[in-house]
């Protein structure tokens, strides 16, 4: 297998950092978009379970049959790595609606209540108060996110988008173990990279909580 | 001054908290709304800051309706405590205090330098300015809340239950700052409280509310305790009236000089200057009553394990019910009275302070 690797390496680099491309872009997005929905899902009560039951909903469509499809709505080529991306996106805003909500849902009353009353507009309120304090939840979430979809993209090997699933494929079809080994090895340490990204950020984001006693 | 004109707050889901409200809140002294649970306290408060619009009536500040006020430049102007403190757990004791004062567009480093100020001015040890909250206690949380809501130098302050959540002796310290703090600051408090023992102590006028939002009395602490308005005002100020109404007239009492002896002399001379005396006050160096000792109990000196500090002391011009307590807490039944230094002035006995109050009766 090492032997393999070696010889290998470049482009096992090149899928990783496409691997890396294809789950990290979505995951930003897909927060960006969660963000407001999130917002929308938690000020809205009736909205909440519509927005909840969709994404939820959204979440049980297998990826493959996502791949195939986008590009039928998108009018994409179904080889366009696009179909990933928003596919990766759909998956991220699913999973990351209800984290935001409930993110917010976790702010402590009192806390709202204190910053109403001295005058915080609701737009001061969200940004300097209670998007910071969803901030711990909405990391857990984004973790989840992160290695599901790493994961999920490999599976667009099937269509024949090139990433680190491509070598398990590949192994599979000449039955020929080390390709196998090796993308289900890089494809671990690229959850654990982003995994420990996101905690890093948190931390920074989150000084209080490091200092209490 | 605040004026509250027939002021009725229905909820959506028909509950009405509070029922044609009408009172005045002074400006410059702190007015208790005081009730059981429910009984729409902090509803009746939320009026003033308009996070509660009344359904009918008028709420007033100045003469001048808070429903045709913009919502959050009013609030900037009126300081707000509540129970749990509310403290944003991500700024720093010393962020959470300037607040205010950033809102309203103060330079960050001013506002820095007068939320220290204000840190020690509400008892609290500038260190803890760089921590957060959850690294401080209940009560320094709340001495946060008060600086906090008093930055921006606000006219009004409303106050919900602050000090419910701490322990008594906490709450004590607390509202005896509080006092002291608006001695020199004289805002127009609104002060919510389910306690009435609490209502009393802080309160120039308190208004006891129903179950419903009704205003059952509005009347100087001890008016109320000597004449509550109906069985439920009466029933709620609680028992031992008489003797808490005590706590609100001072009278002057006369005080008889005492015979002492210093801590630390022989017990000799204890029994010397008593005169067979069964108790014998002890002093400190500095004239300071310590406790009292039975001098022929003494060994060779007066030690401070010989000492019965079971005795309350009372400050000159102290309300008689202090003189009565230091009394009536003596173990040789003469209530030790001292000046504002603390050293002694001289003693009363239970029948001179109820004289005064006879004499206070039926004059
Ligand atoms: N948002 C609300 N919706 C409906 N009823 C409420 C609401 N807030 C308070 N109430 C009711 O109004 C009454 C007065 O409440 P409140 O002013 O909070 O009382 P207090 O502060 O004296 O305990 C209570 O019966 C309470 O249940
Ligand atoms: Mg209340």
């Amino acid at each position: 297998m090492i032997g393999w690797f070696l010889d290998n390496a470049p482009r096992v680099w090149s899928l990783t950092l496409t691997h890396a491309w294809l789950s990290g872009v979505p995951l930003v997005i897909g927060l960006a978009i969660a963000l407001p929905l999130g917002w929308m899902a938690h000020r809205l009560p009736r909205l909440r379970l519509t927005i909840i039951a969709l994404a939820g909903a959204l979440y049980t469509v297998p990826s493959l049959v996502l791949f195939i499809l986008l590009p039928l709505i998108l009018g994409t080529q179904i080889l366009d790595p696009i179909n990933v991306v928003v596919a990766m996106t759909l998956y991220t805003v699913a999973l990351l609606v209800r984290t935001v909500s409930d993110g917010l849902a976790a702010v402590p009353d009192e806390v709202r209540l204190a910053a109403v009353a001295m005058g915080f507009g609701r737009w001061r309120r969200l940004v300097g108060v209670e998007l910071p304090l969803a901030v711990p939840v909405i990391s857990a979430g984004l973790r989840v996110a992160a290695v599901s979809n790493v994961s999920i993209v490999s599976v667009a090997a099937l269509i024949g988008v090139v990433q680190l699933g491509s070598l398990l494929t590949e192994g599979f079809q000449l039955l020929y173990l080390p390709p196998i080994l090796v993308g289900t090895i890089a494809c671990i340490l690229l959850a654990l990279i982003f995994d420990l990204v996101i905690v890093v950020l948190t931390r920074l984001a989150t000084p209080w909580l490091r200092r209490a006693a | 001054m605040i004026v509250f004109d027939r002021a009725t707050v229905v909820y959506p889901d028909q509950t009405v908290a509070v029922d044609q409200l009408s009172l005045t809140v002074p400006a410059g002294q702190v007015t208790v709304f005081v009730g059981p649970s429910g009984c729409g306290k902090t509803t009746s408060l939320r009026m003033i800051n308009k996070m509660i619009v009344p359904t009918s009536g008028r709420v007033l500040i100045d003469g001048v309706d808070v429903a045709k006020q913009d919502a959050a430049s009013l609030r900037r102007g009126i300081g707000y405590v509540i129970q749990q403190a509310g403290l944003f757990p991500l700024r720093s004791v010393v962020d959470n205090v300037a607040t205010v004062p950033l809102l309203l567009g103060v330079g960050r480093r001013r506002a820095r330098a007068d939320s220290m100020a204000l840190l020690e001015r509400v008892g609290l040890d500038p260190s803890l300015a760089r921590r957060y909250p959850n690294q401080l206690s209940g009560g320094q949380q709340q001495r946060v809340g008060v600086a906090r809501a008093l930055a921006a130098d606000p006219p009004i302050l409303l106050m919900d239950e602050p000090f419910s959540a701490v322990d008594p002796i906490v709450r004590q310290q607390l509202q005896d700052d509080l006092l002291r703090l608006q001695a020199d600051l004289g805002k127009t408090i609104v002060f919510v409280t389910h306690d009435i023992d609490e209502a009393l102590r802080i309160g120039d006028q308190v208004a006891v509310m129903r179950t419903g939002g009704h205003l059952a009395q509005l009347a100087s602490p001890a008016d109320l305790l000597s004449d509550p308005a109906d069985e439920f005002v009466a029933e709620f100020v609680g028992r031992d009236r008489g003797y808490r109404a005590l706590g609100f007239v001072s009278g002057e009492v006369v005080t008889r000089p005492e015979t002492t002896i210093t801590l630390g002399s022989s017990g000799e001379a204890a029994r010397r200057v008593a005169h067979g005396a069964d108790w014998l006050l002890v002093l400190d160096a500095d004239r300071r009553p310590v406790g009292w000792v039975r001098p022929d109990r003494l060994g060779a000196k007066v030690n401070a394990s010989d000492l019965n500090r079971s005795g309350t002391l009372a400050h000159d011009g102290a309300p008689l019910r202090a003189l009565l307590d230091a009394a009536l807490s003596s173990p040789s039944g003469r209530g030790v009275v001292v000046d504002a230094a603390g050293a002694l002035l001289g003693t009363v006995n239970a029948g001179d302070v109820v004289a005064v109050i006879e004499r206070e009766r039926s004059a």
